[in-house]
């Protein structure tokens, strides 16, 4: 979205803290994401990468911390769990909260988008996990955000149906161009979605790297299994 | 495979008998059909041998067919109609009233912290305290006409249906709290789609418990101290000693006592629609 300055708003984060009583989550950290750009942010568990997606989302209001955050207006999360509310139609809970005309030709369209056209008045519980994931995908793009936060959300999901999702998330981003925030474990995940991986440690940035590998890219590119070596590195993984 | 291998240098054992026993079954198997009606019928049937071969002396139990005539004889007369009006009077206030005190209070606790703290406490300690325990207290500060009854009903129903919408309100899943803070829910919408829903299930429960409990105390008022009312006419009834007017009685309770836990168990059933896919 345009602001005065006729710019595409982005993320801008300086010197954010978060403590936990006397443990440093976040330390300091600076973080600028560029409109559009696709963000995976990897770390450890404790890493403080969770932490970091809930401040962005709004969603820390009880812990303790200094920093200035520059977000834009429109912001959406997809969880780790798809949280649909399970006394609502799929249709419905893609359009509660949309602020938009005509919100039911909106969701339709943006179930159609992630494949369940059809599938406007079943249940939640009637859908599958991979299905359930995919509604929660649709009601975070339905109102066009410039910025989409990602909590592990493919973390719950079996193999197959995961690598299904990684190309229907690419796909949406490239159509919808949000800003994205990734947060992962997965070093393949990281490396198959994302521009751009940062990597947390101890409440700090370690690693911040484009690996400007082309859009089909394979585990079998030597390029991929370069940038996975100095992840699995970074993690401490690998000697 | 392995065994193939190894035949050619063991003896054949005896052979493997071709069919093979179907595993035992542990559990309890299918159900029965009308199974549930099964042991009532017996006990009936029991009742009915042992009061017709004289076994039952009928000033501790009358016969089925005796209740029968009574209850016919009393349906003709128009007394049965007033007591059991007059008791339906007295469970339907009292039942209202503590519904309608017992969700007030709970919402409030529920959304206010300061609600919370004047409320949460007094209602767990009157949870400690059996209704019937106020009887004494009641009556001295309402005497024993109609106010007194239907304000202990009400109590009691105010209690369960307290506890149990409060609990959902402080349990509504704090998943969803966050999903309508990020999706941005007005207030409104947050209370009508994530707290009401949240909150059904539990209020339910509390419906159901109030029937009972409103029941059982009418029961107890009625017996203790009234002029009308089923319980009234059995008290009557046990002063001279007709066994018979009793169970009538007890029928009314049976029947009025099942009849509205039916009825909220098919209103909860339609409310609650979203749930059958889990059950199903």
């Amino acid at each position: 979205m345009a602001t005065d300055t006729g710019e595409l708003t982005g993320v801008r984060i300086d010197k954010l803290t978060r403590r936990f009583g006397d443990h440093v989550v976040l330390d300091r950290v600076d973080l600028q994401i560029a409109p559009g750009e696709f963000v995976a942010l990897l770390g450890r568990s404790g890493s403080g990468k969770s932490t970091l997606l809930r401040a962005l989302a709004g969603l820390d209001y009880d812990v303790a911390g200094d920093g200035e955050l520059r977000i834009p207006d429109r912001v959406s999360v997809v969880f780790q769990d798809s949280r649909l509310l399970p006394w609502r139609r799929v249709l419905d809970n893609v359009i509660l909260g949309l602020r938009a005309p005509n919100p039911r030709e909106r969701g339709a369209e943006a179930l159609a988008e992630v494949g369940l056209a059809g599938r406007e008045r079943a249940w939640p519980t009637e859908l599958s996990g991979g299905e359930q994931q995919r509604v929660a995908l649709a009601r975070s793009l339905v109102g066009e955000p410039e910025l989409l936060l990602a909590d592990e959300p493919f973390g719950a999901l079996d193999a197959l149906t995961r690598i299904r999702m990684h190309g229907l998330l690419r796909a949406l981003c490239k159509r919808h161009q949000p800003a994205v925030l990734l947060v992962t474990h997965d070093v393949d995940e990281a490396v198959q979605l994302a521009d751009r991986i940062v990597v947390l440690d101890g409440g700090r940035i370690a690693v911040d790297i484009r690996p400007g590998l082309p859009d089909s890219r394979t585990p079998r590119d030597p390029g991929f299994q370069e940038v996975r070596e100095l992840l699995l590195r970074a993690l401490g993984v690998t000697s | 495979m392995a065994t193939e291998t190894f035949s050619v240098a063991t003896r054949p054992r005896s052979p493997v008998p071709a069919v093979r026993r179907a595993r035992r079954r542990l559990g309890p198997g299918r159900p029965l059909p009308y199974g549930r009606l099964l042991g009532p019928a017996l006990l009936l049937a029991l009742w009915a041998a042992a009061s017709a071969s004289g076994l039952l002396d009928p000033r501790k139990l009358s016969a089925p067919w005796a209740v029968a005539r009574t209850t016919a004889d009393m349906i003709s007369t128009g007394v049965l109609q007033e007591h059991v009006l007059t008791s339906l009077t007295r469970a339907t206030a009292g039942f209202l009233i503590g519904i309608t005190a017992g969700l007030a209070l709970a919402v409030i606790a529920g959304i206010s912290r300061i609600g919370e703290a004047l409320i949460d406490g007094p209602m767990k300690i009157k949870l400690a305290i059996p209704t019937i325990g106020l009887i004494p207290l009641l009556i001295l500060w309402l005497g024993i006409g109609e106010l007194f009854k239907i304000v202990i009903i009400a109590v009691a129903v105010a209690v369960y249906m307290y506890i149990q919408v409060y609990a959902g309100l402080v349990g509504i899943d704090k998943r969803y709290v966050e999903l309508a803070e990020v999706q941005g829910y007005r207030r409104s919408e947050f209370l009508r789609h994530v707290v009401l829903p949240g909150v059904l299930p539990q209020f339910f429960v509390g419906l159901r418990l109030s029937l009972t409990a409103s029941w059982l105390v009418l029961i107890t008022v009625e017996q203790i101290n009234a002029l009308s009312g089923v319980g009234y006419m059995m008290e009557q009834a046990q002063q001279y000693a007709q066994t018979d007017v009793i169970l009538v009685g007890l029928a009314v309770y049976g029947i009025f006592g099942f009849l509205s836990d039916a009825l909220v168990r098919v209103t909860e059933r339609r409310v609650l629609s979203w749930r059958r896919t889990l059950a199903s």
